[in-house]
């Protein structure tokens, strides 16, 4: 199936992809202007599922170019980006650690908005603990995870908590969203919360619970070349695809909003 | 007579040596160079930093005795048992040493959490889960730590001289009585040096502990676990946190080399 979604995304950019290079660095381009080399994404953890299959939409689209994913908590991504290492493009799920980075000076380019996303609650198939709503995450008997707060999921769960007056009493803070999402397949935690997105990608062991309050707490997703990348061709090919619209019926499909 | 080592370092023994130590003590050295001093005493008083390292002390201590409880006993059959398949066995307690801890997290899931093997019997008798709990910390850490005791004590054992233990049987001691008053005072110094071996090992576990036991400031974050989310968003904490880690390691080295280690490591 997700290759599938791949040979089908890389058929639509086909048509699109005059734009993406031939401008740049000739050292990695090919005499038909086409990236190559490796292009390395440095991507929010929620992001795993969606972004896999553009970098492997992107490969079949430029033969010569392999794309590679560092998924992580943005926060531990824009740390490491801040210590010099090697990427070519980041992409952040929330507006703050991209902040951490463009602050460093370490963008190329304003960064752009590709995606929205917002908070569910995610519990074992069966729901278990008879969880019904955000509330719940105030029962000092259940066991329940959230993102620690330095991570853009756990820094929008502090935000709708508080929206919402709720004092919450989670058992863990999770160091990013799909270590949160793990917990509830394996069935270890009673309910998370994470993303609507993470929910959708989980399949049949995850049942979401939506609450009102996620609305008041959207996170944006910016993308960004960086300075120091190796490959700036590549780079620019696969944040124009993500910005195309195959791209961006790729991140609908999976459930995020798109801009 | 001239002893080996007496007329110097050989170069090609000399300088690799150089870079080894440059290689292990200058990463410590930045540690200590980039810390921020200026307002070091107020960030040690921090109630995070505390409570993070008195979790991180009661928890590997704990490890460290649950290690020799079930560490030493286990040693004693791998050295003394005439049991079969013994390096099979062997093989098999010690695999924790090489598996990544984060797939040793993992595998405690499966059989000591809420849905797995033991753990989901537990939790529907008892309505205990041991998952994302202090208790789960010191599981997951003995995991990672006792192999090392059981190494270090079974090669004190072999080591041993057999022919005490003989004599003992011979003045009709049994074999617990034998284990009791000649076995255990022999190889005190390699339990001494293993007990340490796990102490250290348990202190600085991560990957079991955050899999296993999750994260939550005074229940599971101990100083590992701080340094790592501090480092995304405060580096300079996640300094302080790491001094105050190498200042007890390096505290825990010397205050117990001169008492133990020195003698297990050469007998």
């Amino acid at each position: 199936m997700r290759r599938l979604l791949a040979a089908g995304l890389a058929v639509l950019v086909l048509a699109g992809c005059g734009t993406a290079g031939g401008t740049t660095a000739p050292s990695t381009a090919t005499a038909d202007g086409g990236p190559t080399g490796t292009v390395t994404v440095f991507a929010a953890a929620s992001l795993t599922d969606v972004f896999t299959d553009l970098g492997a939409a992107l490969e079949d689209q430029q033969p010569g170019l392999r794309v590679q994913f560092s998924f992580a908590g943005s926060s531990a991504l824009a740390a490491q980006l801040a210590q010099g290492a090697p990427a070519d493009v980041f992409a952040s799920a929330d507006q703050a650690q991209m902040a951490v980075v463009t602050g460093a000076g370490l963008t190329e380019g304003e960064p752009a908005v590709f995606a929205r996303n917002e908070l569910e609650i995610a519990v074992p198939a069966g729901n278990p603990g008879g969880v019904t709503g955000l509330a719940d995450f105030a029962d000092p008997d259940l066991t329940l995870a959230v993102c620690a707060p330095s991570v853009p999921c756990g820094a929008a769960a502090g935000a709708v908590f508080a929206a919402a007056g709720i004092t919450a009493r989670p058992d863990t803070e999770e160091e990013d969203v799909r270590a949160a999402l793990t917990k509830v397949q394996l069935g270890e935690v009673d309910a998370a919360l994470v993303y609507a997105t993470d929910v959708r990608a989980a399949g049949d062991a995850v049942e979401g619970i939506p609450f009102p309050e996620s609305a008041r707490k959207l996170n944006e997703y910016p993308i960004c070349t960086l300075a120091a990348a190796p490959n700036p061709a590549g780079a620019q090919a696969f944040v124009d695809l993500v910005r195309s619209a195959a791209g961006q019926r790729a991140l609908a499909d999976a459930g995020f909003r798109t801009p | 007579m001239r002893r080996p080592g007496d007329g110097g370092v050989p170069a090609p023994l000399l300088v690799p040596a150089v870079l080894a130590v440059a290689f292990l003590v200058l990463p410590l050295v930045g540690l200590v160079v980039r810390a921020p001093w200026s307002d070091l005493g107020s960030r040690l008083v921090e109630p995070a930093v505390g409570q993070a390292l008195r979790l991180s002390l009661v928890a590997a201590t704990l490890a460290t005795l649950l290690s020799l409880v079930l560490g030493v006993p286990l040693a004693w059959v791998l050295a003394r048992s005439r049991m079969p398949g013994r390096s099979v066995l062997r093989a098999l307690v010690t695999v924790p040493l090489v598996l990544p801890p984060v797939v040793g997290g993992v595998a405690l899931f499966l059989v000591l959490g809420r849905q797995g093997i033991v753990g989901s019997w537990l939790y529907e008798t008892t309505g205990y889960a041991l998952p994302f709990t202090t208790a789960a910390v010191v599981v997951a850490e003995t995991f990672v730590a006792m192999p090392f005791l059981v190494i270090s004590v079974e090669g004190a054992l072999r080591a041993a001289d057999a022919r005490f233990e003989d004599a003992a049987a011979t003045l009709g001691a049994d074999r617990w009585t034998t284990f009791r008053r000649v076995t255990l005072p022999l190889v005190a110094p390699g339990i001494a040096a293993g007990a340490v071996l796990s102490w250290a090992r348990a202190l600085g576990e991560f990957g079991a502990t955050i899999t296993f036991a999750g994260n939550f400031p005074g229940t599971t974050q101990t100083m590992p676990l701080a340094v790592y989310l501090a480092l995304q968003s405060d580096p300079e904490a996640a300094i302080v946190l790491s001094l105050v880690l190498l200042a007890v390691s390096l505290a825990t080295l010397l205050l117990l080399r001169d008492r133990w280690l020195g003698r297990a490591v050469t007998t």
